[in-house]
């Protein structure tokens, strides 16, 4: 479980964050959805302690995320930030090896090595290992860095917009991983645009919009016309496809 | 792979030492040796210490070009050495002479630049405009210290003329077995800090998702960086583009990010090229003031190269 109280944060003379308290459950996908600049990443962000808020608490477990060290907070908590941009130039397996760094800080084991192999597997990424990011196209790239998280193998898992760039085929498949490591126990909250995709296998949804949690509740409850007509401002539409929200801006 | 390299280069590093020790040499082995092993010690001291606080400061910055010379480090030590002649004067300085003045300006040092860089550092993660800072703040200092030296009585001048340009022949030998001892400390310390380092690279966002406090870290770092700049400057004065020269070197032939195999050969090559090229021109070309003017201008063509590249980048 992790989840936040009472968040406050501004910057450039702006209210980001507005009094945000929110909770995602252990086992399960908790989707975060809104708007373009609702405050959502930044949310996020805070919750991975990249972003320190102006006043609030983040929970993790029973705990006061502050208080951890950030070496211990790295064990149980990973964040996968969008555009992110790697500059050294390593290869796929180096960069999911990462991934093991707040296990190991010296050398990998080779408990350490099956599990990157079989990250690095997960994503589809084993032809790929020895290639170097920046020969990779944007979707590779994003596999791998999703991969380099999975690897921390940590119980909370934070990802903004982790099917960008993604196809279609990818995209199911990254969410199927999600899925399967929800089922093991694990929280999973994560930042998605495709609401369609959002409705399929998400089991909680916080839904944000000026900074503030508009609703939050599984999906049947938010995934309504009315509800997201109010947090897009638009005309959205739900229809039942073989029992099958599918969610479409009209 | 990694080996061999770190092999390679401390092959070149031996063999430039060996032409170094012996070229030219007639007369008493057991004088030549004692005299110009002092000098082989302090080259070697001075390009290792450029070479590891050059990488370290560009891993932690994140980029290529910057160096801590090009940013005004070693300005910076000049600045204070001609603040102190300034204020205490040329008797007072030469009193201080020595170690004590060292630890003192490098206390000052340590001090002023934590202050000034860690405020730059922190506000710009763009990388063009720290470059453009850093390259207006090295010349702030510079000016600064231009300014100071004409404030300073002109028989205590030559006090500062001597600190203010970099000198490979006459080399402050009262400063070499501290600086030797702080140099080896301080690398071996950054040495066991490799794995981190690399972690570092990746940029303050994936730094701080494993676990690394990136700013403090940073800030820890950039310390050890600026007591090794004071060793080279304090040694031989300030050189501006070499580090910028070696570690386009290494980077270039280690060919990985791992500062395991990064620092070392850094430190070998730059060790080894600084003695080769002293060796040449004192022993073979009889030239004693070029092999700064060499070594700048060859360094001041990669940082232009490397601005090029990275502008069509």
């Amino acid at each position: 479980m992790i989840g936040c109280q009472e968040l406050n944060y501004s910057t450039g003379g702006k209210r980001i964050l507005d009094r945000v308290s929110a909770s995602a459950p252990s086992g399960a996908i908790t989707a975060l959805v809104g708007p373009n600049g609702a405050g959502k990443s930044t949310l996020l962000a805070m919750l991975g302690r990249m972003l320190v808020p102006d006043s609030g608490m983040i929970r993790l477990g029973g705990e006061n995320a502050a208080a951890l060290a950030r070496a211990a907070f790295a064990r149980r908590v990973t964040t996968l930030r969008q555009a992110t941009r790697i500059t050294p130039r390593l290869t796929v397996r180096d960069l999911v090896g990462f991934g093991r760094y707040p296990h190991n800080p010296g050398h990998l084991t080779a408990a350490d090595r099956k599990i990157v192999d079989a990250c690095l597997q997960d994503l589809a990424l084993s032809d790929l290992a020895e290639r170097h990011l920046d020969t990779l196209s944007g979707g590779q790239q994003q596999r791998a860095l999703i991969a380099m998280a999975l690897a921390q193998e940590t119980e909370v898992l934070l990802l903004d917009e982790p099917l960008n760039n993604l196809d279609l085929t990818h995209a199911r498949r990254v969410m199927q991983l999600l899925a399967q490591r929800s089922r093991s126990g694990r929280t999973v909250v994560t930042v998605l645009h495709d609401l369609t995709i959002a409705a399929r296998f998400a089991d909680h949804v916080i839904a944000v919009k000026d900074g503030q949690v508009l609703n939050e509740g599984p999906p049947a409850t938010v995934f309504t016309p009315e509800v997201l007509s109010q947090l897009y401002d638009a005309q959205v539409e739900v229809h039942l496809i073989d029992g099958k929200p599918v969610i479409l801006p009209i | 792979m990694r080996l061999s390299l770190l092999a390679a280069a401390g092959g070149f590093y031996l063999a430039a030492a060996g032409l170094f020790l012996t070229l030219g040499a007639r007369g008493d082995w057991g004088f030549i040796l004692a005299f110009r092993g002092e000098k082989l010690l302090a080259l070697t001291v001075v390009a290792a210490a450029v070479a590891v606080s050059t990488i370290v400061f560009q891993t932690i910055t994140g980029n290529r070009i910057l160096t801590p010379a090009i940013m005004g480090f070693d300005a910076l030590y000049v600045l204070i050495q001609s603040v102190l002649v300034l204020t205490f004067g040329g008797a007072g300085f030469a009193a201080l002479q020595g170690t004590p003045l060292f630890a003192l300006e490098t206390l000052i040092m340590i001090g002023v630049a934590t202050l000034l860089f860690g405020l730059m550092l922190r506000r710009s993660a763009d990388l063009h405009r720290l470059v453009l800072t850093g390259i207006v703040l090295g010349i702030l200092l510079r000016s600064l210290n231009a300014l100071v030296a004409r404030l300073i009585d002109p028989s205590e001048y030559s006090y500062v003329i001597a600190n203010s340009y970099a000198r490979f022949s006459s080399i402050d030998s009262d400063l070499l077995w501290i600086t030797t001892g702080v140099t080896v400390a301080v690398a071996g310390l950054i040495l066991t800090m490799a794995r981190r380092l690399d972690v570092i690279a990746l940029g303050r966002d994936s730094a701080m998702v494993l676990g690394v406090e990136h700013r403090r870290a940073a800030q820890g770092l950039m310390v050890l960086v600026t007591l090794l700049v004071a060793v080279s400057t304090a040694l031989v004065g300030p050189i501006v583009f070499f580090g910028l020269l070696v570690s386009a070197i290494a980077h270039q032939l280690a060919g990985t990010w791992r500062h395991a195999t990064l620092l070392p050969l850094a430190a070998l090559i730059a060790a080894g090229l600084l003695v080769l090229c002293q060796a040449l021109f004192e022993r073979v070309l009889q030239l004693q003031s070029t092999v700064t003017v060499v070594i700048e201008g060859v360094g001041g063509l990669v940082f232009i190269l490397l601005l090029f590249r990275r502008a069509r980048a």
